[in-house]
């Protein structure tokens, strides 16, 4: 792990930062800087209960990208492909989660920020949010924030909108056709029965679904290089963007869970024995019995 | 923002200095030094030997609930159409409603659609609160979110639910984002917990975990509600209430995102909350030639088809079909499982049907321990047979 965080009493992030803002003023630079947003989340499809415990058995199951996170890497750096510009990929978690922005790296984004420290653990949606918009803030002025519609383990669709609304920005959500127009966006916004185009002034807010694009794999020499130690990963914590310990992580949290459990499913249940037909026959009986059919 | 060192008491032993995990405490003078770093993490409080360290954190407390009455319910409408979720939702919040001895009201926003209130009551508003402007026609996140809000900030609610549609969960979080509320997302349970809070039970993990969450810390408890789940009342077109009409007040800054156009798709929506009865195959179903006995047996019996992720992504079914944690939740009289194995995903989305019926060759399949009844063996022999016995039963 790279370590961000200074003891100099300055962020060191924001240092930076300032100076790119004051490179700005003097020359408006070219293309849009781009934010995306990124979770690094356990394979969902792999995940199993104990059995015994009913808790998560998390060990040995795959981190990745989370999927639609995956299709909002692609369209920004499709979109800087076409208008110029840079990608920045932004994650809160753990520090193996830079793992996560090593492969962004090797997907296309220019640089990429990894938040984390300890009081960031247990963050709800709107800590979370909190937390990466105090960064988000820092890396003012940009164009554009894209970021999947939901992760696939909490199934949320929340942080998009929650970042949005603390900086001000408009959003659009389950977007599946996005354009660049000068200082605005257009896209296609997909509704229950069909879609809506919408247009909304940059600088803004898009969470993306699955169909949107296909992500390109990384390359491999990309995946090499975002290994090396000077790879552009900025790894900082909650003194580095002045994130307040009770506005992160639980206790910033507004919800709290309570209980888990695994779903109780199992029914009692007859096992109808014979041959086809009989099964058939046996059924259909039950089920008139009981007036369904 | 900053914790405050007592320096009478500080014997300048540094502990404090080496416990920072943000290198935010000096030593000047054998003493600490407490700089812009710091964020009030406490990690130094506990190490100090003499007690010298203190918070300026408030802590934190529980609101109290007097203060907030009323479960109120997003009234989603498009095109004037009242969205059949909210129905749903009303049912849900009489429930809680009459165990908080509070009373439910609904939030209808858009243009031209007073008459919609007529519904709302019948299905159990006993208000109904009625923004309309023309901005308000077809649903923006900014123009919807600031005056929900503002209606929240004025009229204090106890709980606010809204679906867990593409409006509701664009809408929901950034309202719960403004106003700094707890919010939980596509919630398959609602309860009254001892304490009065709300108990909000939803899936986690692609629907291998269960969770209850509460929100302890502001008011209204925010929740978005699964389509399909909860049971709307049998409506009541007697029932009268409170119409309470609002003048809607926008900013300019509001009005910045435009809908330029809608577009309709024939993305032929299926009844699967009106079918009694549901055929649904997955993966061992093996093809579109046996989707074709799915179909015959659904017909015959009256029911909708229906198919796992699998089966979608196969291309065997349209994706409109598709039942589980992904796709739709159903909860039919009757669901019959065809060569399915029950993936978790899948059985989230079939838990409260009625009666249950697997049929499926591998007697370890997990739909099995599911059912109410089981058959074990070729389903290319069974379904045609059923469709027979069926055909013949009915015959009778």
């Amino acid at each position: 792990m790279r370590s961000g965080g200074s003891a100099s009493g300055t962020p060191s992030g924001a240092r930076e930062f300032q100076q790119e803002q004051t490179m700005s003023e003097e020359s408006k630079p070219k293309g849009l800087k781009i934010i995306v947003l990124i979770k690094q989340v356990p394979d969902t499809s792999e995940v199993r209960i104990d059995p015994k415990t009913g808790t998560l058995m998390r060990e040995g199951v795959a981190s990745i990208i989370n999927p639609e996170d995956r299709h909002g890497l692609e369209e920004a750096v499709r979109i800087r492909e076409k208008h110029g510009g840079r990608v920045i990929a932004v994650s809160m978690g753990p520090p193996q989660a830079v793992d996560a922005l090593t492969e962004a790296l090797a997907m296309g984004a220019d640089e990429a920020v990894l938040l984390t420290d300890r009081f960031f653990a247990g963050a709800d949606t709107w800590a979370t949010a909190f937390t990466l918009g105090l960064c988000l803030e820092q890396l003012r002025p940009f164009d554009l924030v894209i970021a999947g519609r939901q992760a696939i383990d909490g199934d949320t669709a929340q942080i998009g909108p929650q970042v949005a609304e603390g900086l001000g920005l408009p959003q659009v959500t389950y977007v599946r056709a996005l354009e660049i127009k000068e200082d605005r966006l257009e896209a296609e916004r997909v509704l229950d029965d069909g879609f809506e185009k919408i247009e909304a002034p940059l600088p803004a807010l898009v969470t993306v679904i699955g169909n949107i694009n296909r992500p390109r794999p990384p390359r491999l020499p990309g995946l090499l290089a975002a290994c090396e130690p000077q790879a552009p990963i900025r790894v900082l914590d909650a003194a580095d963007i002045g994130a307040r310990a009770d506005q992160t992580g639980l206790s910033g949290s507004y919800t709290r869970v309570i209980k888990t459990f695994s779903p109780k499913v199992e029914r009692e249940g007859e096992t109808i024995e014979g041959e086809a037909e009989t099964m058939a026959r046996t059924l259909v009986l039950r089920l008139r019995s009981l007036n369904l059919i | 923002m900053a914790v405050i060192i007592d320096l009478d008491q500080c014997t300048g032993c540094g502990l404090c200095r080496k416990n920072c995990p943000y290198g935010a405490i000096e030593m000047v003078d054998r003493k600490p030094v407490v700089g812009g770093r710091c964020t009030s993490c406490g990690a130094c409080i506990e190490p100090c030997p003499v007690e010298a360290i203190t918070t300026d954190l408030p802590p934190r407390r529980p609101v109290d609930p007097a203060a907030y009455r009323g479960v109120w319910v997003l009234a989603e409408q498009r095109d004037g159409r009242v969205n059949q979720t909210v129905f749903e939702l009303l049912g849900c919040a009489r429930g809680l409603a009459e165990k908080l001895h509070q009373e439910v009201s609904a939030v209808l926003l858009g243009h031209g659609v007073e008459n919609l209130a007529a519904d709302l009551f019948a299905y159990g508003a006993d208000r109904v609160f009625l923004a309309e402007d023309e901005s308000l026609a077809h649903y923006r996140t900014l123009p919807y979110t600031r005056v929900g809000a503002d209606l929240i900030r004025e009229h204090r609610p106890n709980i606010f639910l809204l679906g867990a549609t593409h409006l509701g969960r664009d809408l929901a979080p950034r309202i719960a984002r403004r106003l700094n509320l707890g919010l939980t997302a596509d919630c398959t349970g609602l309860e009254i917990g001892q304490d009065g809070g709300l108990l909000q039970t939803r899936p986690a993990f692609g629907g291998n975990v269960m969770a209850t969450i509460v929100s302890p810390y502001a008011r209204p408890q925010m929740a978005t509600v699964r389509p399909g789940i909860m049971q709307a009342l049998t409506p009541d077109r007697n029932r009268r209430g409170e119409l309470v009409k609002i003048r809607p007040v926008l900013a300019p800054d509001d009005l910045a995102a435009r809908v330029l156009s809608v577009v309709k798709e024939q993305r032929a929506r299926v009844d699967f909350h009106q079918a009694k009865i549901i055929v649904a195959g997955g993966r061992g179903v093996g093809g579109p030639d046996g989707f074709r006995l799915l179909q015959e047996l659904a017909e015959v019996l009256g029911a909708e088809l229906g198919g796992t992720r699998v089966a979608v992504e196969e291309g065997w079914i349209p994706p409109e079909r598709q039942i589980g944690q992904t796709g739709r939740t159903v909860r039919p009289e009757l669901y019959l499982a065809c060569g399915l194995s029950g993936a978790i995903q899948h059985r989230a989305g079939i838990l409260d049907s009625r009666y249950i019926v697997s049929i499926n060759r591998d007697p370890d399949a997990p739909i099995h321990s599911v059912a109410d009844f089981r058959l074990i063996g070729d389903l290319f022999k069974i379904v045609p047979a059923l469709t027979r016995a069926v055909r013949d039963a009915a015959a009778r």
